[in-house]
């Protein structure tokens, strides 16, 4: 995906104009003239000179669509891979909790595995063995408390 | 303590059967990682990270330093047998490695690329030895002033060298630096850009971060590739040893010249191995007396750029230990790790604890001494490695990648960071911003911010102070200088081209 620069630079100066407000009404450090708001607030005036360049440069430069999506976006499977992955983490970060690290792990490993192609009657070996190994590699040997969930009363 | 107190203490350190077993399994993971194409150097460090975590200090450094040292090789690998550089670091040289595989030198351009990575690699830790205690003995007497200027430096350098865009470059740092000041870590203890969340009191937690920066985002690229895989050349590889001894005695200024310009580039923040690669390759071809036979399988300029990538490695130690300044991404991520294990980078660090130091410099030295017997396995399973499927690894990968986010905080909003950060460097590449300024930002931020405001309450409002000491003001020149050397060349082109019209 790749968007113009005039439009990136647009978003970015829009982002460094609410930090600085944001850090204008962060309360200054009794007795000093430097606080919490001076260093984003510099580092956001920069960004807003930075961006402004940006616009003005891509203004000037050759006339492109604002947004030009990759070759990948018109094969139906690539997008669907892409957004996959991005799925496979927001189960992860909502539903972990409740349905276990074990089950959890082995869904977006079948699902993953199903979307690239992997061959059909591998998909649940590697899944399962995989999600059983890196369980044993983070709760046994370095004791990460990985959630039980709905396994709760399993476990080992 | 004398020097050898030191030493006892520090091969106690390392010659320990814990972190000898952790070097060999990091050795082997960081050879696995480099090997595959699309996987690189610094996403085996990223992903090391989060089992880091869990260890004590010196063998977390020395999975770290053994894992990167590998991968830098290993990136050969593919270049040499599918003409795909493994890691960046290998591209330089991936299409002259390709050429002699077609001639049937597999083994020479491969043997090239392990025997003199090592070479290099023990240069640079030659000179990371040599200059860092004495180095730290000047950084005692730094004050604030000296610290922003070299971090400014730092950055700029970061800015400057190898990027395309110096606009989009300078744009990427400023966003690491907005994301180094959330949090309450700040001189006001005020929490900054929290939203009323109280996971983002303590700030970004950086090892989530970095695994979205860095490996999250190498599987959305991968995911979306279109591209059909390439085809191995299966062959049958000879021993890769042989005619070393007779390269090294007929490059020998070569192998010189690459150690030295790549353990120079490490130094310089921004720059790492990659470059190192690209610079001495180049530096290769115009000083040969066969500069007509490179790009056609010739293996001098292998030889010279496989003992710059590596030498760089140590020495992009030196700013990293001595200022806390990490001269590439690698190294931005093992000051990540430094700072997690209380060894807090610097020249206290030569002072409080010496032996840790010496031990670092040991694990360099034993990481390129095992360098020889594991790569030379390595290039043995080559083919096997290249066989891995990546449709099976990238999966696992990712969902490594969401334990290992998880596990630090042991809370899920490290796999939201890691989710939000992988797009982020996702599209910043897509679009032509470059991602290690931004990490350096990260790395950064806090310490430049630090002393930007512990200077400017000393300064008072006078900002010639900022140029009184001594060391201070030739940094501060130095960096100005570099700052705005492009803005006066292009004023000066312009002032120039004007009359033409």
């Amino acid at each position: 995906m790749r968007i113009h620069d005039a439009l990136s630079g647009l978003l970015l100066a829009l982002l460094a104009v609410a930090v600085l407000v944001t850090v204008s009404q962060y309360p200054p450090i009794p007795g000093q003239n430097v606080g919490p708001s001076a260093f984003p607030g510099l580092v956001a005036t920069l960004m807003l000179g930075c961006s402004l360049l940006l616009i003005w440069r891509g203004v000037r430069g050759e006339r492109r669509p604002l947004v030009v999506l990759g070759g990948w976006t018109k094969s139906t499977p690539h997008v669907i891979n892409f957004l996959l992955v991005i799925a496979s983490l927001l189960f992860y970060i909502f539903c972990s909790e409740f349905f276990g690290f074990i089950i959890t792990g082995m869904v977006i490993l079948a699902a993953l595995f199903y979307a690239l192609g992997v061959r059909t009657v591998l998909i649940l070996p590697i899944a399962i063995v995989a999600t059983l190994v890196i369980h044993t590699v983070f709760y046994k040997l370095l004791r990460v408390p990985l959630p039980w969930g709905l396994l709760q009363g399993l476990h080992w | 303590m004398d020097l050898l107190t030191l030493a006892a203490a520090a091969a106690k350190l390392v010659f320990d059967p814990y972190v000898l077993l952790v070097m060999v399994c990091s050795a082997a993971f960081g050879l696995f990682v480099g090997a595959i194409p699309g996987l690189t150097a610094t996403m085996a460090t990223a992903l090391l990270v989060p089992i880091t975590f869990f260890m004590p200090p010196v063998p977390a450094v020395a999975a770290i330093v053994t894992a990167t040292a590998m991968a830098i090789f290993s990136g050969d690998i593919p270049g040499a047998l599918l003409r795909i550089p493994g890691t960046p670091a290998s591209a330089a040289y991936a299409d002259e490695a390709y050429q002699m595989t077609l001639k049937g030198q597999a083994e020479t351009a491969l043997g090239a690329g392990l025997v003199f990575s090592a070479i290099g690699g023990l240069f640079g830790t030659a000179v990371l030895i040599a200059a860092a205690p004495s180095l730290a003995e000047v950084a005692l007497k730094f004050s604030s002033f000296e610290y922003f200027w070299l971090v400014v430096l730092g950055l700029s350098a970061a800015v400057f060298i190898g990027s395309t865009s110096v606009l989009k470059a300078i744009i990427a740092l400023l966003i690491g630096l907005l994301v180094a000041s959330v949090g309450l870590d700040n001189p006001g203890g005020y929490p900054r850009f929290t939203f009323g969340n109280t996971e983002l009191m303590g700030g970004i937690s950086m090892i989530p971060m970095m695994v979205g920066m860095f490996a999250i985002s190498e599987i959305l690229r991968f995911v979306v590739n279109i591209d059909p895989p390439a085809r191995i050349l299966v062959q049958r590889l000879g021993n890769v040893f042989s005619g070393m001894w007779a390269l090294t005695k007929k490059y020998p200024r070569q192998i010189l010249r690459g150690s030295v310009l790549g353990t120079a580039v490490g130094i310089m923040p921004g720059a790492g191995a990659d470059m190192a690669s690209w610079m001495s390759y180049a530096l290769s071809k115009k000083f040969s007396k066969e500069p007509e036979k490179f790009g056609t399988g010739h293996v001098e300029g292998i030889v010279e750029s496989g003992a710059a990538n590596n030498s760089a490695l140590g020495g992009a130690w030196i700013p990293a230990l001595v200022f806390g300044i990490p001269g590439d991404s690698i190294t931005a991520i093992a000051i990540g790790v430094l700072y997690l294990k209380g060894l807090n980078p610097g020249p206290t660090l030569f002072l409080n604890s010496p032996e840790n130091v010496y031990a670092i410099f040991l694990i360099f030295i034993v990481a390129n001494i095992i360098m020889l017997p594991l790569g030379w396995l390595a290039i043995r399973m080559a083919t096997n490695i290249l066989r891995v499927p990546g449709n099976i690894l990238m999966p696992i990968i990712l969902l490594f990648c969401a334990v290992g986010a998880f596990a630090i905080n042991n809370t899920v909003f490290g796999v939201t960071i890691t989710l939000i950060f992988g797009l982020l460097a996702y599209v910043m590449e897509e679009n032509g911003f470059p991602v290690a300024p931004a990490i350096l930002g990260v790395v950064l931020g806090t310490m430049l911010e630090e002393n930007l405001v512990t200077s400017m309450i000393k300064a008072d409002g006078n900002p010639l102070v900022f140029f009184e000491r001594p060391i201070s003001a030739s940094l501060g020149v130095l960096t100005c200088v570099i700052l705005f050397w492009p803005l006066a060349s292009w004023l000066v082109r312009r002032i120039r081209a004007r009359p033409a019209h």
